[in-house]
């Protein structure tokens, strides 16, 4: 019979094995700070260079009549946007690595092929109905339904990395909600969403688990 | 207090073996390169332990092919399941107990 404590020892090890095969653990808070802070320099940056100031796809600037000398704009938004994102992914995947690097985790395990697969399920079925409502003119969805499914992305997959994912998710879909209802506030919720909820869970989530 | 340890199981006091069960309780099915890198051990070592595990009926294998490679994956079966289950708790009420 072993000793307690390799019995302690064994139950260590069992819970250690069982969380880092389970959970994708190299996930970043920083990832999520700088994220937050890439989407509101582009909102920043598309409200002050494109559109002079004023408040983005309220339905009130891209009202009909005006859509036709608009076009050279949309095609504007869209590349920026596009910029934005691969510049988050980016900075996303760096710090990641870079954390599982430092804390000598696995990056690519089953459990991180299934983190992706229930992340990007949804925010890719959302990231083509972003681009459908775009070029038919459905302005006032455009935001509800970025904030939607990239929370429904979240929601699906925390239940394969840290359970604060799983809320952030959560608030974000509370978010798009809420946009939808008031869409000529569009772009704060955006902001919102987009900014402000990444820096402050990925400082928290910096504060509780990479300190 | 009196402590039960009726659930606890000569078998899981190798490590090893110890750990492809606990990957193998929380995730539907495991392939064998990622359990090696999981647990850090090499081919014939694991291996070894895999075969004990099958034979005893805890877990079982499922060989495919991807693409052209042949990949085998392991899954827990339920009478495994139980028997660690049994164990990890006899292992936490000899804890509890000091």
């Amino acid at each position: 019979m072993e000793s307690k404590s390799e019995y302690f020892e064994d139950l260590k090890i069992i819970k250690k094995v069982m969380e880092e095969s389970s959970r994708f653990l190299s996930l970043s808070g920083l990832s999520g700070l700088f994220a937050g802070i890439i989407a509101l320099a582009g909102a920043a940056f598309a409200v002050y260079s494109f559109l002079d100031g004023k408040v983005l796809l309220s339905g009130g600037f891209f009202s009909a009549g005006k859509i036709r000398e608009l076009d050279s704009l949309k095609i504007k938004l869209i590349a920026e946007a596009l910029v934005v994102l691969m510049l988050a992914l980016g900075v996303s995947v760096f710090f990641s690595y870079r954390k599982s690097v430092r804390k000598g985790l696995k990056i690519w395990t089953p459990v991180s092929k299934r983190f992706l697969v229930n992340l990007f399920v949804p925010l890719v079925t959302g990231g083509i109905l972003f681009m459908i409502l775009y070029f038919q003119h459905h302005w006032q969805l455009v935001i509800p339904s970025m904030l939607i499914f990239y929370g429904l992305g979240l929601v699906n997959a925390g239940k394969f990395t840290f359970n604060e994912v799983f809320y952030l998710g959560l608030i974000e879909i509370a978010a798009g909600l809420l946009s939808a209802i008031f869409p000529v506030y569009g772009i704060i919720f955006w902001c919102f969403g987009f900014g402000l909820l990444h820096i402050i869970y990925g400082l928290a989530m910096y504060r509780k688990y990479e300190r | 207090m009196k402590v039960d340890i009726s659930g606890l199981s000569k078998f899981f006091e190798n490590r090893v073996r110890l750990g492809i069960m606990s990957i193998l309780v929380v995730n539907d099915s495991y392939d064998f390169n990622s359990l090696k890198e999981a647990l850090g051990v090499t081919d014939g070592n694991l291996a070894s332990h895999i075969k004990a595990l099958e034979e005893n009926g805890l877990i079982k294998s499922r060989k495919q092919f991807i693409g052209k490679k042949p990949n085998t994956s392991y899954h827990v079966t339920e009478a495994g399941k139980q028997k660690f289950m049994a164990h990890l708790k006899a292992l936490e009420e000899i804890i509890k107990s000091q």
